[in-house]
């Protein structure tokens, strides 16, 4: 199979390559059969990737040790639903993983896109094809050919990384995959834009949804990493500013603004060349944050093994550069507004806002994540920047675009009279001034999270008011009943109300942001019978007694499993078990250092999370982290909106959006030249 | 009799010994097995090495605020990119972290302040000992470029945006001054509005 794998791996170079010199040299405008062949270059490309996949799974499922890349990420004993994730567990295996996926969402660009943007089509398949084939380039040329074989066949093979053997990692690398690789296709369409100097909202029509399905997989992706990293690393947080987190962050920064400032030039015909600028942005921060994972220039806990792959991916990031930026240099005077901002007070000088914020804080990222490169490049001086600094420059920026969040729905398009802001905000604003009375009555004291709490709340109810008005106002035409004015409310505004309740989940992330930053610790040593104390954030005692340490064998590990019986003030809440784990080869040998699995028991307020670090003296005496951590349900709670508000807004059907050009024709009815009057 | 007393309670030893036995020798020969209960409470585990390495004693000054902040200041030397009180409370197979965090009780334990043991780690390791770069010198541009640049985009975007209403305001009010519409316009536009209102 390794033959046929090789195989597929060159004749997608060769059908690639074909395609995108047809679509770039091919003169198809001329000879429309040569944009039918164009269109199928992208199917045969998937095509021969598919059969490239089809053998390294095979190679996987048969434990062909032969094949290097299978005896190192997989051994006979694994589970089989991690042989399904050991397909991208390893640096080319997800290099192919990439390449197969993007060929997919290319051919699907080609089937799924209206007719009406045809033009644009054989341009998407040739910038598809081209990165398609850097990547398949990458494994043939690069060292990372993910069939290459050993001279020997070893009796069984290393095995996957213990803290890749959990659920979330079946889940989440494919998921950011997903989001990454589906950003070429917004990108290929706003290339493609401007070759082909189709430069009115056809382009942002034919990838709106592509970008948003980017966006929701980014989202899931980050917010399951999160999950992954609580449940596995044992360190009770979600987010460590770690670089190859921030460059999952970048592009959904980045992304979000883009999503924020299409809504204007959808409108008003405004931001054209900004929004060109994000979304090509956009797709070289996916392109950079694959290098910081695989170069290995910055030092970081989970990227792939360094090599050289990773240079190929920045010479690759500066020619899309260089190009890109070239094209729409080149396009500049055809990307004209088609109106003016008439007001900074406007839903337009809203988004305008949000836009910055969103911007300055993926520059803030950014700039925090190549800082100790720039110092050591200008001082000689190796630095480190860690959590401190990204809290601190970032926190105030998170909580300002919290409140434009909230600003943003209230203010209305073009101009905002006081009267207008005087009716939005008196709600919004009563809603959190009685939280910030509320947190403060409470005891709370940090000023950071009672500006982010009191925010979130004055967000909250912008949304709140948002769906009370709408639904009022079908009760009232209508003469409906509240859960179906509700409903339909719902159902003709998707994008609108799909939005709104994507923002009731950034608000629940920023509360749990919050809650997490009163987590209590606490290191012990117990024999069993003893019992340990830690207060909680809101002041309940939780005692933990040791019961004992078992051990046992599992299909692929020797188990030790410490199990604590857990009370709260006094009341017995039941027990809560955390393992170590020595993972084993089929001989019995051990294959990495002892794991450890962290044992949660959750609820809406708090966690207790317990990690068992082991044995002092090898005896049933155990060392243990004790961990209360509040209101860390909210963010897979948050999480599980922000899915429902994000498909919401995908949700195929509801009334077409009419561009600005479309609703200005559609306004006046007929075309009177007035002189004097700019467009 | 004696000797069949002897064989009695050899017998007996035997089986009572194959019978305390047989749990361990089964679960010995089974690839899957349920949770073990033969180790005694206190008892040396029967894998002590599948713990991982032994672990010192837990102490009280293991916890203490005051050695846990200056621990957070600094980062572990073993790679990863976590502080020294995460790391050793996190990665148990580090070996670096519960050295460092043995130097740092030690000195706090000789008398020194907090700043005086983080400057003894970044004058040993260099400043990438900090988690954070101090904010001083060229690291202020770490810290303030962001807020700076943010605040400049701001200002920059807002003084392009009322230039452009000027001179889109001027272009219209001068254009309306010097060329009104002509007949066949306002004609047009008349027949047009008809349509509209009937």
């Amino acid at each position: 199979m390794t033959y046929l794998g090789q195989f597929a791996l060159w004749a997608a170079v060769l059908v690639g390559a074909w395609g995108a010199a047809l679509a770039f040299f091919g003169k198809w405008e001329e000879r429309p059969a040569l944009a039918t062949a164009i269109t199928r270059s992208s199917y045969a490309l998937c095509a021969a990737l598919l059969v490239a996949a089809v053998a390294l799974w095979k190679g996987i499922f048969t434990h062909d040790f032969n094949i290097e890349y299978v005896a190192a990420y997989t051994s006979r004993n694994l589970p089989e639903y991690y042989l399904i994730s050991a397909f991208w567990a390893g640096q080319k295996g997800s290099l192919l993983f990439w390449a197969v996926v993007l060929s997919i969402f290319g051919a699907l660009a080609q089937a799924l896109t209206s007719q009406r943007f045809k033009a644009m089509l054989p341009y998407v398949a040739g910038i598809v094809n081209i990165v398609a084939i850097f990547f398949v380039m990458v494994m043939l040329f690069g060292g990372a050919n993910p069939f290459e074989r050993l001279a020997f066949t070893p009796p069984d093979g290393r095995g996957l990384n213990p803290q890749l053997q959990n659920p979330g990692m079946i889940i989440h690398p494919p998921m950011l995959y997903l989001g990454y690789i589906s950003l070429t296709i917004p990108f290929a369409f706003a290339m493609a834009a401007l070759l082909a100097k189709q430069l009115d909202a056809g382009w942002i029509v034919a990838m709106r949804k592509w970008a948003l399905t980017s966006w929701l997989f980014l989202s899931v992706g980050i917010t399951i990493g999160m999950w992954w990293a609580y449940v596995e690393l044992g360190w009770g947080g979600v987010w460590a500013w770690d670089p190859v987190e921030n460059a999952s962050l970048l592009p959904w920064l980045t992304l979000t603004a883009f999503l924020h400032s299409v809504m204007i030039q959808e409108k008003r015909g405004m931001l054209k060349r900004w929004n060109m600028g994000l979304i090509v942005g956009t797709f070289l921060l996916t392109i950079f944050g694959t290098f910081i994972t695989r170069s290995g220039v910055i030092a970081s806990v989970h990227s792939f093994t360094q090599s050289a792959v990773g240079y190929f991916f920045l010479g690759f990031l500066m020619v899309a550069a260089i190009l890109s930026f070239t094209l729409l240099y080149t396009r500049w005077p055809l990307l004209q507004p088609e109106a003016q901002l008439e007001s900074m007070v406007s839903r337009e000088g809203a988004f305008l806002y949000n836009n910055l914020a969103l911007v300055g804080i993926a520059f803030s990222v950014l700039w925090g994540t190549l800082f100790p490169i720039l110092s050591e490049a200008v001082r000689g001086t190796k630095i480190t920047v860690g959590p401190p600094f990204f809290n601190k420059v970032n926190i105030p920026l998170g909580i300002f675009l919290l409140f434009l969040t909230g600003v943003g729905p209230l203010i209305a398009w073009r101009k905002a009279s006081a009267a207008n802001l005087r009716r939005q905000f008196i709600a919004p604003l009563l809603g959190g001034i009685v939280a910030l009375g509320a947190l403060l009555a409470s005891g709370l004291r940090s000023p950071w999270a009672l500006m982010s709490l009191s925010v979130s709340a004055f967000a909250l109810v912008t949304v709140i008011q948002e769906f009370a008005r709408g639904i009022r106002a079908r009760m009232t035409m209508h003469a409906e009943g509240a859960p179906v004015a509700l409903m339909r409310l719902v159902a003709r505004n998707r994008r609108r109300y799909g939005g709104y309740v994507v923002h009731v989940a950034i608000m629940v992330y920023f509360v749990a942001f919050t809650g997490l930053a009163f987590s209590t610790k606490t290191t012990v040593d117990l024999q069993p019978g003893q019992t340990a104390s830690l207060k909680s954030a809101y002041g309940h005692t939780w005692t933990f007694t040791h019961l004992g340490v078992s051990q046992y064998e599992a299909l692929n590990r020797r188990v030790s499993a410490a199990t604590l019986e857990v009370a709260k003030d006094g009341v017995k809440m039941g027990t809560i078990k955390s393992e170590k784990r020595q993972h084993v080869d089929s001989f019995g040998n051990p294959t990495f250092e002892p794991s450890t699995e962290v044992g949660i028991r959750s609820d809406l307020l708090e966690d207790v999370y317990v990690v068992y670090a082991g044995s002092p003296d090898g005896t049933e005496r155990a060392s243990f982290s004790l961990l209360i951590n509040p209101l860390v349900s909210w963010f897979w709670i948050g999480g599980g909106i922000l899915v429902f508000g994000g498909l919401l807004t995908m949700w195929p059907g509801g009334p077409q959006v009419k561009t600005a050009r479309q609703r200005a024709s559609i306004q006046a009815g007929y075309t009177v030249p007035l002189a004097g009057v700019a467009e | 009799m004696t000797g069949s007393r002897r064989q009695f309670l050899g017998a007996a030893v035997a089986a009572a010994g194959s019978i305390a036995l047989r749990p361990l020798a089964a679960q010995d020969q089974s690839p899957l097995r349920t949770p073990d209960t033969t180790t005694v409470r206190g008892d040396l585990l029967r894998d002590p090495d599948g713990v991982g390495q032994r672990r010192d004693t837990v102490t009280a000054i293991d916890n203490d605020a005051g050695i846990i902040a200056i621990e957070r200041q600094l980062k572990c030397t073993c790679g990863c990119t976590l502080d020294i009180y995460t790391c050793r409370t996190t990665d148990f197979t580090c070996t670096y972290s519960p050295a460092l965090h043995k130097e740092v009780v030690a000195m706090v334990q000789d008398g020194k302040s907090a700043e005086q043991v983080v400057r003894f780690f970044i004058d040993r390791e260099g400043e990438k000992m900090l988690m954070a770069p101090a904010a001083q010198g060229f690291n202020l541009a770490g810290y303030l470029v962001p807020g700076f640049g943010m605040l400049a985009a701001g200002l920059a975007l807002a003084a392009y945006l009322s230039r452009r209403r000027d001179v889109v305001a001027v272009a219209t009010a001068g254009g309306a001054s010097t060329t009104a519409p002509d007949a066949e316009s306002l004609a047009r536009l008349k027949r047009a509005l008809d349509e509209v209102d009937s």
